[in-house]
């Protein structure tokens, strides 16, 4: 694989991908931490939504609160994953920013720790993002850090600027003291050129836009927006001429059913028309399509394509995707 | 020579989907979803779509309020954050806080239709409930701002408090005889399940009491765990916000009550008799796999399930099969510009075909492991909606 084309630029170290459900955010997080770790790198994948996806990706048992491996590379890079759990995190932060034994317990048998987690909302967002800043500046006992970079699978585009912001919205309510230090370093983090927001979207309508809308919101909020990832792009099995002569309606019903006979095909003036609808919806799919390819033109980010994976995503079909992802230059 | 029966093979642990034998045909043995029979029952009041993000749940939803409205039954569908254009699909420039009526339904029924602003909603229950002076002072609280605006999870509550609010008028006022609910667009759809819950274990919970203590007097609570408490609070989080926490506690402690009252009477509203959830999903693996979990979850908490919906379904309209038409097109030649043609029209017909069986695989997975839930499949459209006919042509195809 290439390696990166730009090398003045600083190299990234949080890669955030959104995207709308169903688009295939997951997938993708999965492909680039995997491109990442190709070059020998040493890549976290993180999910925040309890939903084990990347288990599910790399086919391994539901991830615990701990770092795993889930894939080496033959460059020596390796991702390991980790399901972020707010409760856990926000016991593992007390202790090891505050040495709170006795106290973290006293916060615990007080309920703090189940208000903190679950009932004050917003709050899991803080932890969450606090736990990706630590292991963004984790170091070895050498000095080295720990990761050269972190794929973090986020939420949805619909709410990705909140939660990236949740750290503002506390050096709001927080006016000094140590979490409020903690809220302006995560932020800074959230805001430099180290970190990229790449959205995933599927070329119709409503993803288009709220990719559009999410763009707007990050930039409004001062978040850098990486890469468009437009996934799950459907190839045609018509090549130019053909759906320029079906388009402009020039093939007859007559010769589709001549051309038929010729295929050894027993043509009914009903199949010959139910093939020609079938044709004219696939047209307007694509012409969808391209109607969004070109909405997304306008955006001031970097668009990249993925394809249609049909027979579902193994991880022969991953490791496909992370390269796609490395020959079209997103790092 | 031992035989190995063929089941000891996969092991007791796999789910029993494992083991549905292979496809034979694209048909799907789960029981029909009657959708109209379900829309045309009048002991039926509520109507809620859940379901992944992404597909096509909000839609649904206003297509199914619209098919009731237009067979005469008066409707109000509650949306949780639709996009610009199915507003726009309802003839309404935006949706807002306040249901407003969809102009050029056909027949007797009505239709409104209105986004759960939550920040509004939360802002409405303090006003309605604290007196002014206080309704003021908690609306101007830092976290109170913080907490009714920006953090996630508020969305859960206020949309179990708006379908509160919306029953109560339909019941006090008859305007509406049926809501329809779309769910936030996440795993945290079904949070609104938990809010009852939640806020009786904040309430409830030593916490607030702890918080409340220093404007109650300490004197009765204090204890060298508290002090500890509050001590460790306070270092982290600075003195200043455990002052607006505890004022924002105190000035509210008054109006929770109200909201557990509510929540915790919405909830069993849900699970009684008048109430319908309807699982939207795709055919494709995650949102089915979704699609179980929120099967599995309405069922462990008693709320009535209707069944589930399939979106967006693959439905070939020659029947070819995919074999003979790849077979057909590889002896047309491939100069002649109309036989190309007519090739690529077959190898469309193949992609589809393909695409169909593999749905319909999904589909009797999910059949196999959920027996006993009804199912409906929509066929899907090669066009977004954009008016009242896109979504009349939806709910056509949700009734089947």
């Amino acid at each position: 694989m290439p390696s990166p084309a730009d090398p003045t630029r600083p190299r990234l170290r949080l890669h955030v991908v959104t995207g709308k459900g169903g688009t295939g955010k997951t997938t993708l997080a999965g492909a680039l931490a995997l491109a990442l770790a190709w070059d020998g790198e040493r890549v976290l994948l993180c999910e925040v939504e309890g939903r084990q996806g990347i288990a599910q990706l790399f086919d391994v048992a539901p991830l615990p609160y701990e770092e795993r491996t889930v894939a080496v590379t033959p460059g020596g890079g390796e991702v390991r994953a980790l399901a972020i759990d707010g409760e856990a995190a926000l016991l593992e932060y007390l202790q090891m920013y505050y040495r709170l034994g006795r106290a973290g317990r006293a916060l615990d048998r007080f309920g703090v720790i189940d208000f903190a987690t679950t009932i004050a909302p917003g709050l899991r967002d803080v932890l969450l993002t606090g736990k990706v800043y630590e292991a963004a500046r984790r170091r070895n006992p050498s000095g080295d850090l720990v990761y050269d970079a972190i794929v973090l699978d986020a939420p949805p585009t619909g709410r990705i600027a909140r939660f990236l912001n949740v750290n503002t919205e506390v050096a709001g309510l927080a006016k000094v003291g140590p979490i409020r230090h903690q809220a302006d370093s995560i932020m800074a983090l959230m805001r430099s050129r180290r970190t990229a927001v790449h959205l995933v979207t599927v070329l119709e309508e409503m993803s288009v836009q709220e990719t559009l809308d999410g763009i707007t919101e990050l930039r409004r909020a001062g978040l850098p927006v990486g890469h468009v990832l437009v996934n799950l792009v459907r190839g045609s099995p018509l090549d130019d001429s053909a759906r320029t002569a079906l388009g402009a309606g020039s093939v007859a019903a007559l010769t589709v059913e001549a051309a038929l006979h010729k295929a050894g095909i027993d043509a009914t003036p009903q199949l010959v028309a139910q093939l020609m609808a079938e044709g004219e919806d696939h047209l307007g799919r694509l012409q969808l399509q391209s109607a969004q390819r070109q909405a997304l033109l306008g955006v001031d980010a970097p668009v990249i394509e993925l394809p249609f994976v049909a027979h579902g995503v193994d991880l022969g079909a991953l490791h496909d995707l992370a390269e796609a992802l490395t020959e079209q230059g997103l790092w | 020579m031992v035989t190995v029966p063929r089941r000891t093979k996969y092991g007791p642990q796999r789910p029993p989907t494992m083991r549905v034998a292979p496809p034979r045909g694209p048909t799907v043995s789960a029981p029909d979803l009657d959708v109209d029979g379900l829309l045309d029952d009048r002991a039926n009041r509520i109507i809620v779509c859940c379901g992944a993000g992404g597909v096509g749940k909000t839609t649904a939803s206003a297509a199914l309020a619209l098919r009731a409205a237009e067979r005469g039954r008066r409707v109000c569908v509650l949306t949780i954050d639709p996009a610009r254009r199915l507003a726009q699909s309802m003839g309404l420039r935006e949706l807002d806080n306040m249901p407003r009526e969809v102009s050029g339904i056909r027949g007797t029924g009505s239709l409104d239709a209105m986004m759960l602003d939550m920040k509004r909603t939360f802002d409405e229950v303090v006003e309605a409930h604290a007196p002014p002076a206080k309704a003021e002072q908690i609306l101007a609280n830092p976290f109170y701002i913080a907490l009714s605006s920006s953090f996630a999870g508020t969305q859960e509550y206020m949309a179990m408090e708006k379908l509160g609010q919306l029953h109560a008028e339909s019941v006090r006022a008859g305007r509406w005889d049926l809501i329809v609910v779309d769910t936030p667009p996440s795993r945290s759809a079904l949070d609104f399940l938990d809010a009852p819950e939640r806020l009786s274990s904040l309430l409830d919970g030593r916490f607030i009491k702890l918080v409340l203590a220093p404007t109650r007097g300490p004197a009765r609570l204090l204890s060298a765990g508290v002090g500890l408490v509050t001590a460790t609070v306070s270092k982290l989080l600075g003195a200043q916000v455990l002052r607006d926490v505890q004022a924002f506690v105190a000035a509210f402690d008054t109006l929770f009550g109200g909201f557990r009252q509510r929540a915790e009477a919405t909830y069993a509203l849900l699970q009684t008799r008048g109430t319908a959830f309807l699982v939207v999903a795709a055919a494709e693996p995650d949102a089915l796999r979704e699609a179980a979990y929120f099967v599995e979850r309405l069922t462990a908490d008693q709320m009535p399930l209707a069944g589930l919906v399939v979106n967006r379904v693959t439905t070939p309209a020659a029947s070819l099969s995919a074999e003979e038409a790849l077979a057909g097109a590889s002896r047309l030649d491939p100069h002649d510009s109309t036989q190309s043609a007519v090739a690529g029209l077959l190898r469309v017909h193949a992609e589809r075909v393909r695409v169909q069986h593999r749905e319909a695989r999904l589909r009797r997975r999910f059949a196999a492991a959920h027996p006993t839930v009804s199912s409906v499949a929509v066929p899907s459209l090669p066009s977004d909606v954009h008016d009242l006919a896109g979504l009349r042509r939806i709910g056509e195809l949700l009734a089947g």
